[in-house]
């Protein structure tokens, strides 16, 4: 009887619970996040360098930190005179009331250290709302090397914070044009992705054209004009030799590597008829992939290398095409008005960058890999050429506009931009520049 | 003739009686009238509460009486008492503990729809193999516990037709956390981006326990960006505090769990 009782005491008690109350959010801001990085604290045992002012070290970091964060549009660095604490503090024990006091929700901090000629960079990331740390690391180089530390340090606080692997540590390759646009002259130049450190790889005696990093590591292979005939060659950035890969016949186009880097697809004509090829760089032989009366260019592998996008006027006008990696089963992708051509395959495999040129005016958008979701990222007179970031989240393009008060010059400029259509923003070059591509990670 | 006259008579008197008898418009049925419904008006409330029936009023107002008769006769509680009931561990409830570890160790057994029960939800389920075990453990309890029983009967009765905030405090609470919550952007759209959070809230609003649900997911492979997202909820949440909660019934609202989903602002 009394066990009866107690089930009935607790049956009713549970009853009497009250139910969960849900509330759904499903809205937020877009707001960049804001995040505040505290210049790096140098050590007071660090030896004096000759070269670099290791004073200045942390801030000079730092800096490069901050604007890798702005770039992206994701992020919004505070600014520093607001900073309550100082860095040697901030490292070792942040006081986080003092840091949600400026509304930042994330801090970097980090201390620099200097001995026997070697650089040591620790970093931490706090998340200044839950007053915990989230990540954690310590680099040691050379002191020279302090930019590609800042972008690691870049790389690993932007993964961390938003899923996605970062996209600091990269290089651009593009061709560097200066002079009059009868006699432009195109050099093969290199520089970080946010346009530091450029170096020039070719003397601009011959007319070179789409450079293309390989996806495995540090070559390009690139289009060059000798006597008026083109040649398809390879260049190693890290020792600098370069290799003729073939002459090929008639035009050729736009080579590319396969995404396991053995790979060259490219296309050229034989008989006046282009279609595309690849060319084994081991055995250096050389297979037919499409064989159709039509043009085919601009073939791109798919990053799992099972598929191949590329340009055909099979249908008429210039449309996407994809197919097996052998040729077969070739599909028509788009169907939007005007003509479309240069098509990359996303690191990702998702998405299909192109550019399409409707009622004279030029655009560069995305679709699926199956050509549905098509998106117009950016209009403008003349811009072609997307290249993808490692990651899949970016685009760098070129664009040329008019200048001169009568628009009888034109200047030759690299622009990125994210997916999302936002955050377009000019990559400052030296020199005009296009034809960029974008390298993988250095540091993987 | 006179026989004529009678017939034609007799017979024009049958064909008008027929016609009357038979023709619809000359039947009159009765009219139906439809049932009488009472109607009792109520006047609707800021809280949009039922009023009790007077049956029910008095019954709950006589067990009313007789709980504070018991509460009066007891001693006040004591400081240790707001510690919950079900604090006590149990012998069940450490080896569904232990399982539930075993799982975490092995995250390929996890299958998707397998969702680990949280604190706040173990506390939910009733389980009837644990209810002898709970009697036992009540008999040899000490009157501290049953106190708190009563207590939270008292509450319940007091609301018990009251669940939920009202339209207007749950779009305060939302509108609040809108602002908190920075969405990260690079969300795959096609991908599930539910987080649920379950939160316990001290009277002012601010967050005396948090806990992101099916937090297992954060470590699976290819499920970087929930962490990432279920962190920028968590975050929202603590940067809004002490959340716009309301005044009163704060037994209502102790425990209230957001569901963060940016799938359709993504998708726009």
């Amino acid at each position: 009887m009394k066990k009866l009782f107690f089930i009935l005491v607790i049956f009713f008690n549970f009853n009497y619970a009250y139910s969960l109350i849900e509330v759904d959010i499903t809205r937020g801001n877009l707001d960049p996040l804001p995040i505040a990085v505290s210049p790096l604290h140098v050590d007071a045992q660090s030896d004096n360098l000759q070269d670099i002012k290791v004073k200045e070290l942390g801030d000079l970091i730092s800096s490069v930190i901050e604007s890798n964060f702005k770039s992206t549009g994701l992020f919004n660095p505070l600014n520093k005179d607001a900073f309550v604490q100082k860095p040697d503090i901030a490292h070792l024990k942040p006081r986080f009331e003092d840091w949600s006091l400026i509304t930042a929700q994330a801090l970097v901090t980090g201390k620099i250290l200097i001995k026997d000629n070697k650089l040591k960079v620790e970093f931490r990331l706090w998340d200044v709302a839950a007053a915990k740390e989230m990540v954690a690391l310590a680099f040691t180089t050379t002191p020279t090397n302090w930019r590609r530390v800042a972008h690691i340090i870049s790389d690993k606080i932007y993964e961390r914070l938003t899923g996605e692997t970062g996209y600091f540590d990269t290089r651009i390759i593009y061709v560097s044009e200066t002079g009059p646009k009868t006699q432009r002259v195109k050099r093969l130049a290199i520089m970080d992705q946010d346009g530091v450190n450029v170096k020039y790889l070719t003397l601009g005696n011959e007319l070179v054209l789409t450079p293309r990093f390989n996806p495995t590591n540090q070559l390009v292979t690139y289009l060059s004009y000798f006597r008026n005939l083109p040649r398809v060659y390879l260049l190693d950035i890290e020792t600098g030799i370069q290799e003729v890969v073939g002459n090929f016949p008639g035009m050729t186009f736009a080579p590319r590597f396969s995404p396991d880097g053995k790979k060259i697809i490219m296309s050229f004509a034989e008989n006046g008829n282009s279609d595309i090829y690849t060319m084994d760089l081991e055995s250096r032989l050389v297979e037919k992939i499409t064989d159709h009366s039509a043009i085919d260019t601009s073939p791109s592998y798919s990053p799992d290398g099972k598929y191949i996008c590329f340009n055909s006027d099979r249908s008429g006008l210039q449309q996407i095409y994809t197919m097996n990696s052998d040729g077969t089963n070739v599909k028509r992708i788009s169907f939007g008005d005007g003509i479309y051509g240069t098509p990359v395959w996303s690191p990702r495999g998702d998405l299909i960058a192109f550019t399409k040129v409707r009622a004279g005016r030029f655009y560069i958008g995305v679709m699926r890999s199956d050509g549905t979701g098509e998106r117009l990222l950016t209009e403008n007179f003349y811009q072609e050429a997307p290249s993808w970031s490692p990651n899949g989240r970016l685009l760098v393009f070129y664009r040329e506009t008019k200048s001169g008060n009568d628009g009888e010059g034109f200047t030759a400029k690299l622009w990125s931009i994210d997916i999302t259509g936002y955050n377009e923003r000019q990559i400052k070059t030296e020199t005009d520049a296009s034809d960029p591509s974008w390298s993988t990670l250095l540091s993987k | 003739m006179t026989k004529s006259l009678f017939y034609s008579i007799s017979f024009h008197a049958l064909m008008i009686a027929l016609t009357v008898l038979s023709l619809p418009f000359m039947i009159r049925q009765p009219v139906d009238l439809p049932p009488i419904i009472s109607v009792e008006l109520i006047q609707i409330s800021d809280k949009t509460n039922i009023p009790f029936a007077p049956k029910a009023r008095k019954v709950i107002e006589k067990v009313k009486e007789e709980e504070k008769r018991v509460v009066s006769e007891q001693a006040p509680p004591a400081a240790k008492a707001k510690e919950k009931p079900d604090r006590i561990p149990l012998p069940q409830d450490q080896k569904e503990k232990k399982e539930i570890v075993k799982k975490k160790q092995n995250p390929e057994e996890v299958k998707p729809e397998i969702r680990q029960a949280s604190e706040f939800e173990k506390k939910e389920l009733v389980d009837t193999n644990q209810i002898a075990a709970l009697i036992d453990k009540a008999k040899e309890e000490s009157a501290k516990v049953e106190k708190q029983d009563n207590k939270l009967t008292q509450s319940s009765v007091k609301n018990s037709f009251a669940t939920g905030l009202t339209l207007s405090e749950e779009d305060a609470l939302r509108a609040q956390i809108f602002g908190c919550w920075t969405v990260p952007l690079g969300l795959p759209y096609d991908d599930n981006l539910l987080v649920r959070i379950k939160l316990e809230l001290k009277q002012d609003g601010t967050i005396s326990k948090s806990e992101i649900l099916d937090h297992e997911r954060m470590n699976r492979p290819g499920q970087k960006f929930y962490k990432v997202l279920a962190e920028s909820a968590l975050r929202a949440v603590r940067i809004c505090q002490p959340l716009k909660v309301p005044q009163t019934g704060y037994e209502k609202w102790k425990n209230i769990q957001l569901n963060f989903n940016p799938t359709e602002m993504l998708k726009g």
